[in-house]
């Protein structure tokens, strides 16, 4: 589950004293909560999973070097990933594997197939043709492990924008404001770039449902 | 109240499973989920992908960066 959802960590005055105090439990504490996100999030900008821990790894001594300079001005968190996120995206220009962060990424158009739903002739315009199905719930170890395989993939497969966005949001448990602040993006766009992610998931998830349903 | 068909309901859950729609919209959705059974299975769709994507496997720093880390902290430690 989300690696924040569970988190036990004190009110950030309490973190940000205990460690300009050098308080080695907090700093373990932290560093154990959060390095699981941050691991997946580095991922989405660099290539190798090596580079990932070091961005991690380069972030961390970052915010050892910083945090007597630290202001408040955001919560600890969101300051942690935002060192993150530019360490990450510096490492990313130097092995020239430049996310097209800025690029045109198609953002607009329905999510679902327009010729699901019935036409403007229609009784019910905009109803759909056919239902979509019942799911199964992945009761079963396998259809479970299965499942987080092909999530992974369908994840590993989005646009930047949209993988680092659904990645924070619905993979590591971030709120939507943390996920704003973090990536300096709208609420609106945040929003457009979740619900994309989660719809192409989704038709990943489908396509495999149907599937398994037409095996049987 | 808005009304939404189908097509427009299927592009609005993430702004409703959010609480960002404004009030009209809001009771528009609700009252389509209620009677439309079609919708209710997406929006049902929907939320399973959210749920499983929650459940990846979990990701973990090396022994050695840990423990890197670890002692770059405590050579900060104020004298
Ligand atoms: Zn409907």
């Amino acid at each position: 589950m989300g690696s924040f959802a569970g988190s036990t960590l004190p009110p950030d005055d309490i973190v940000v004293s205990a460690l300009r105090a050098g308080d080695e439990a907090m700093f373990a504490a932290l560093l154990d909560t959060w390095s699981r996100g941050m691991l997946r999030v580095a991922r989405t900008y660099v290539s190798t999973d090596d580079s990932a821990e070091e961005v991690v790894q380069d972030t961390w001594l970052a915010v050892i070097g910083a945090i007597d300079g630290f202001e408040g001005r955001s919560s600890v968190k969101t300051w942690v990933y935002r060192i993150l996120v530019n360490t990450a995206k510096k490492r990313s220009v130097r092995e020239s594997r430049t996310l097209p962060w800025s690029a045109l990424e198609l953002d607009a158009g329905p999510t679902v197939d327009p010729s699901r739903f019935h036409g403007t002739d229609a009784a019910l315009p905009g109803s759909w043709k056919e239902s979509p199905a019942v799911w199964p719930t992945p009761e079963s170890q396998a259809l479970a492990a299965e499942v987080r395989g092909l999530i992974g993939e369908a994840l590993a497969g989005l646009p930047p924008r949209q993988r680092i966005v659904i990645t924070l949001r619905d993979v590591e448990g971030c709120t939507s404001e943390e996920v704003c602040e973090i990536l300096e993006i709208s609420a609106a766009n945040q929003r457009v770039l979740l619900h994309r992610a989660r719809a192409v998931v989704r038709g990943r998830l489908e396509d495999y449902f149907e599937s398994v349903k037409q095996a049987e | 109240m808005k009304r939404f068909t189908c097509g427009e309901l299927v592009e609005v859950i993430t702004a409703y499973l959010d609480d960002a729609l404004d009030q009209p919209s809001r009771a528009g959705i609700e009252v389509h989920l209620s009677c439309c059974e079609d919708c209710g299975h997406y929006v049902d769709q929907f939320r399973s992908t959210i749920r499983a994507l929650g459940d990846q496997p979990p990701e973990k720093l090396s022994h050695g960066t840990r423990e890197r880390l670890m002692s770059a902290f405590r050579s900060r430690r104020p004298a």
